[in-house]
């Protein structure tokens, strides 16, 4: 039997190749996740370990706000000197180092603000290094207030040398400094992680990163010969007191990795997840390849079983033909993966990470069990229906002069209608409680009845597609060979269905998002300008005096941002500098108290937070903020939430205990009958030494929301492009698998007078209106995604639903062209046939 | 020893020394061996022979489906030998019609849509009084709107016979068109094809191992072995069965 099967395979070298291929392609996308994931995890877990070399022990002030991420930059007030004076005095330490260490963005020469791709851009003293890792390449150590050491990292990316100029960015307003030194790292390394550092001189950090002298970010304590490292944590620890917390180097390490691997974990389950919706799509041209050969095999099988083959040999002879091919496409997929894998390492190293040192490329165990059990249990899972149906073939068929008829489509009908119908509840449900696995496999479930309703459908909707496209005799030919099995050609196009459903769904959710946001901002905001500024930039308070006073400036207002603990509950807030302001350009509605009385300690809050806190106005809460006690504040003011404000705010006062006095966002309005941009013009110098900070008018602000949901739409279509490609495959597949099966009618239409390129066109019209089938479907199934997943966010500020027609209908052009190029090789096929070979084919 | 029948000054289609060889070395099969013949415009002939002999080949050849190792075709006054794809094709759209064993109709057209695919595929012009006729002389009329599923092998292979005529071409070739029938149904194809003959001066060829169907032809031309070996001219039953026998004691 193996053998039969073995040969049955090799006979059919397309077949294999065509349906492995989309089995490979999924297991391919599965392997590379885990090699990539696995390979950056262990280059970070390398990079820690590298950076606390030399660290023993670290003490740093307990933040004030628990359950932040780590962030090291919002984190924790900076440590009096006194602590490195009793930390030099335990036993066992060895040396002692106070850091200096603050977020420090340098201007590049072209007047931008150099960008790393996630890395932090730090400022330090220049100090003793107690790695020993840092090297200084060129030049010398900085000294006074005007002098930096570079990063070779920094030096390298901005294009600057020894003797240069460069502009930095820091606590302190924007200044210039002479560029003295560059350094690196042992191994010739320009930085650790793709990470941008400035070293001042030690009076200079304390000034432009902390504020002040006398104050360190943190300690770092060596360890004498033979104390271990949680020893020395221990004294210390002991010594200091309960305001410092001391960590060994290991556990930083070790913390800093583990926040990396939480990052790369959720990575990996979207990676994983796209896999996992490439492979359903390969399931289905399994499974499509499978009936279509025992449909092509009938008589075939009906003369084994005429012989004498049992019912279970003849399931065993399909599932095992499955199994080879689910094996052999494991392997290659696997083995691609790891290929794919370590091109997007070292992609992720050169453009993403600035000059992480990449770990060697490994094959995580993971990687290889879940190729093989995905990859062979998709292809047998695929395979068991048409081993059934193989199984049932009478003996009698193979005398029977045509193939079986068609099957009645009852049963999938009603299947499919209990399938959607199931997949649309779950999704339901799921969508309305939030619960997200219920949401996927509602969506899968979806898929699965739609499939099956598909044949049922294809009828009258490939009848009106084709007859689009049938002007000439061969798109007649066409469209009615695309009618001819409903199932085979239902199967494809809705293995097309799900990619397109997907990125439609995507599409509607994003565009109704950008539509909701430009309601909020033409409907709420009155604010002409808007002054915000990327990756957490800020501007000084006394900006926005300036702000007010340029004329042509009817209001302005800003506000602080921080996370905070509210009654014990970690959130993030605004500290605004005008709250008549605030209700004036934000449009807010008071339902209790009045924004007039936001003064001292008090807070304004919106309704939903207030009833969740079981509060009214006169109601007292607790606030923690980044610095300072924990302070009691009463509620002032109780107002609506809309799209721009929510939660909790407090009055300016209050930003003095923030992590950063600085501004983040500003509003202004202008003054009716002076042209906004006039005022624009005035504004946009007052943040000349800020390049980061920028001053938009409202439709510039919507178009850089939009833009930032534009390139998260664009990521999902990159990776559901592999589950379209996989779709395609499907349609070249089922193509060539008809040419064969029509080899005779080929000939014989050939031998009548058919031209090899009426041919060709007969069979790009198939094609065409199978994957325009497919579109279609995907549209519509992706709309009713789109509406039910908008409706369930409503709460979360997507009041609007908005259809991205041009996208959609970009969307169905992009499949009549899938549909042209998946026929070209069927196409070519057909037209290349020998008409004598042809009709004399047996 | 070569044989050269038929000197009617009026040929539909002319072999002159064909010559048709399959494989190379060892294997190569001399299928026709300087086969030269005539087919006479507006007659019924019947090629015939023993399995093997080649008959097939030499339509093949004489359709422009097949090329020949040397010797020329003609078909009408057009030369076939050397002409490409596209000359081909335009040989089938104009000059010569089919009517294969089986397989012989689009399962996704009605009787009619089969029967005027030739002409739809060429872009040509219905002649609604000629299908009339052709429809009426095969008994069509009423299964027109039939797919080729509904109707018997008998009706099939008389739509077969009515789309090779439909475009009135220089001749008609039939490959064993009874070959898959049975009895009543094949009198009814091979009376329809003697019929065009008579009544429409029809060139009809037709490749038969059937000394019954071959009796209905005007002339029969016997091959053995790649060569024509004899011919018979309105011949009867026994006449074409006698040939044979004594063919196939000579050859054996
Ligand atoms: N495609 C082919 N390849 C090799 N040999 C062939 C091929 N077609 C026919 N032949 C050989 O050529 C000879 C003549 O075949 P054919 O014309 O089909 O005979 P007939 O139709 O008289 O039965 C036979 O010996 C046959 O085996
Ligand atoms: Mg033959």
């Amino acid at each position: 039997m193996f053998r039969a099967t073995l040969k049955s395979l090799m006979a059919r070298k397309l077949r294999l190749l065509l349906s492995g291929l989309s089995v490979v392609l999924g297991v391919m996308f599965v392997s590379g996740s885990f090699v990539l994931t696995d390979t950056l995890d262990r280059s970070f877990d390398s990079l820690f370990s590298s950076v606390y070399t030399g660290v023993d022990a670290q003490v740093t002030t307990k933040p004030k706000v628990q359950g932040g991420d780590g962030d090291p930059e919002s984190s924790a007030a900076a440590l009096p000197a006194s602590v490195l004076e009793t930390v030099r005095g335990v036993d066992g330490v060895r040396a002692v180092v106070g850091d200096v260490v603050g977020p420090a963005r340098a201007i590049g020469k072209n007047g931008k603000v150099l960008t790393t791709s996630g890395a932090p851009r730090l400022g330090d003293a220049w100090a003793e290094d107690l790695s020993g890792q840092r090297v200084l390449r060129e030049g010398r150590a900085p000294e006074g207030d005007r002098e930096v050491v570079l990063g070779g990292f920094l030096a390298k990316s901005g294009g600057f040398a020894v003797g240069d100029e460069v502009a930095v960015l820091t606590a302190a307003p924007k200044q210039t400094y002479e560029v003295v030194g560059v350094f690196g790292y042992q191994g010739g390394r320009d930085s650790l992680g793709g990470e941008m550092s400035i070293s001042f001189s030690p009076a200079t950090a304390h000034r432009v990163l902390l504020g002040g002298p006398d104050t360190y970010t943190s300690v770092t304590v060596q360890a004498a010969d033979g104390v271990p490292q949680d020893v020395v944590r221990d004294r210390v620890a002991a010594a200091i007191g309960a305001d410092y917390q001391v960590k060994t180097g290991t556990e930083l390490a070790k913390a800093q990795t583990d926040s990396i691997g939480e990052g790369l974990k959720f990575f990996n389950y979207i990676l994983l997840g796209f896999a996992g919706i490439a492979l359903f799509v390969g399931a289905f041209i399994i499974f499509n390849t499978f009936s279509i050969i025992v449909a092509q095999r009938t008589k075939e099988l009906a003369l084994m079983r005429a012989m004498g083959a049992s019912r279970r040999q003849m399931m065993v002879s399909v599932v095992l033909e499955a199994l080879v091919i689910g094996v052999v496409a494991s392997v290659v997929g696997l083995g691609a993966g790891v290929g794919v894998g370590a091109l997007l390492a070292r992609l992720f190293a050169t453009f993403g990470g600035g000059s992480l040192q990449l770990a060697s490329i490994g094959l995580p165990a993971a990687a290889v069990v879940s190729s093989f059990a995905v990859g062979i249990l998709v292809t047998m899972a695929a395979s068991v229906f048409p081993a059934v149906r193989a199984s049932r073939i009478a003996p009698v068929a193979a005398m029977r002069e045509a193939a079986t008829p068609d099957r009645p489509l009852t049963k999938p009908t009603v299947a499919g209608a209990a399938l959607s119908a199931t997949g649309g509840t779950l999704l339901g449900i799921g969508l309305a409680n939030g619960v997200l696995w219920m949401v996927f496999s509602g969506i899968l479930v979806a898929f699965l009845g739609v499939a099956l309703l598909t044949p049922l459908i294809s009828k009258p909707v490939v009848a009106v597609i084709g007859g689009l496209l049938s002007w000439s005799t061969p798109g007649t030919l066409g469209r009615r060979n695309s009618a001819r099995n409903p199932r085979r050609t239902a199967i494809t196009a809705a293995a097309l269905m799900v990619g397109i459903a997907l990125i439609t769904g995507v599409s509607i959710v994003l565009t109704s998002a950008t539509a909701s946001i430009t309601k909020v901002a033409d409907s709420q905001i009155s604010a002409d300008l808007i002054i915000s500024g990327e990756e957490g930039a800020t501007f000084e308070p006394a900006v926005l005096d300036r702000v007010r006073s340029t004329p042509g400036v009817e209001s302005a207002f800003g506000f602080y941002s921080d996370y905070a603990a509210v009654d014990g509950d970690r959130m993030h807030l605004q500290a605004v500098t005008d709250f008549p302001a605030m209700q004036r350009l934000f449009g807010l509605r008071a339902t209790a108290g009045s924004f007039a009385d936001v003064t001292g300690r008090t807070v304004a809050m919106a309704e939903e937070t207030a009833k969740a806190k079981n509060l009214g106005v006169g109601s007292t809460v607790t606030v923690q903020l980044a610095k300072g006690e924990q302070q009691t504040y009463s509620v002032a003011v109780i107002y609506a939430k809309n799209g721009v404000m929510d939660g909790v705010q407090l009055s300016a006062a209050a930003a003095a205990d923030f992590s950063s006095a600085e501004l983040t966002d500003a509003f202004a309005k202008v003054a009716a009958g002076t042209p906004v941009a006039d005022v624009q013009h005035r504004v946009e110098p007052l943040f000349a030494d800020n390049p980061e900070v920028s001053v938009q008018d409202r439709s510039a602000f919507v178009r850089q929301q939009a833009a930032q949901l534009d390139t998260v739409l664009l990521m999902v279509q990159i990776l559901l492009a592999l589950a379209i490609l996989i779709a395609v495959l499907g349609v070249v597949n089922t193509l060539a698998l008809s040419v064969v099966e029509r080899t005779r009618e080929l000939g014989m239409l050939r031998a009548i007078g058919m031209r090899r390129a009426q041919v060709m066109r007969m069979i790009i019209v198939e094609s065409v209106v199978i994957s325009v089938f497919g579109a279609l479907l995907g549209l519509l199934v992706g709309s009713g995604l789109g509406v039910a997943t908008v409706r369930a966010l409503r709460d979360q500020g997507i009041t609007e639903l908005g259809f991205p027609w041009a996208r959609m209908g970009t969307y169905l052009a992009v499949a009549a062209v899938i549909g042209v190029v998946a026929a070209i090789l069927p196409a070519i096929r057909a037209a290349r046939l020998n008409v004598l070979n042809a009709i004399s084919y047996e | 020893m070569t044989v050269t029948v038929g000197t009617s000054t009026s040929t539909a289609a002319r072999a002159v020394g064909v010559t048709k060889v399959y494989g190379s070395g060892e294997a190569a099969v001399t299928a026709l061996d300087g086969v030269s013949v005539d087919i006479e415009r507006g007659r019924f002939t019947a090629i015939m022979g023993p399995s093997g002999s080649g008959k097939s080949t030499l339509m093949h050849c004489l359709a422009g489906l097949d090329d020949v190792d040397s010797g020329e075709v003609f078909v009408g006054d057009a030369r076939v030998t050397g002409l490409r794809d596209k000359g081909l094709t335009d040989l089938r759209r104009t000059k010569v019609g089919f009517v294969f064993q089986q397989f012989n109709l689009l399962p996704t057209l009605t009787a009619e849509e089969n029967i005027l695919l030739p002409l739809a595929i060429g872009g040509r012009k219905v002649d609604r009084a000629w299908f009339d006729t052709v429809v009426d002389t095969v008994g069509l009329r009423d299964r027109l709107g039939h797919r080729p599923t509904q109707l018997s092998g008998g009706q099939q292979q008389r739509v077969a016979c009515a789309r090779a005529l439909v475009g009135r071409p220089d001749v008609v070739f039939a490959d064993e068109p009874t070959g898959n029938l049975d009895s009543r149904s094949g009198a009814e194809v091979l009376g329809f094809l003697q019929r065009s003959a008579q009544e429409f001066g029809q060139t009809v060829v037709m490749v038969t191992h059937d000394a019954n169907a071959a009796s209905y032809a005007d002339r029969v031309v016997f091959l053995a072995d790649g060569r024509i070996v004899r011919e018979l001219v309105e011949p009867t039953a026994e006449a074409v069965l006698d040939t044979m026998k004594h063919l196939d004691g000579g050859v054996a």
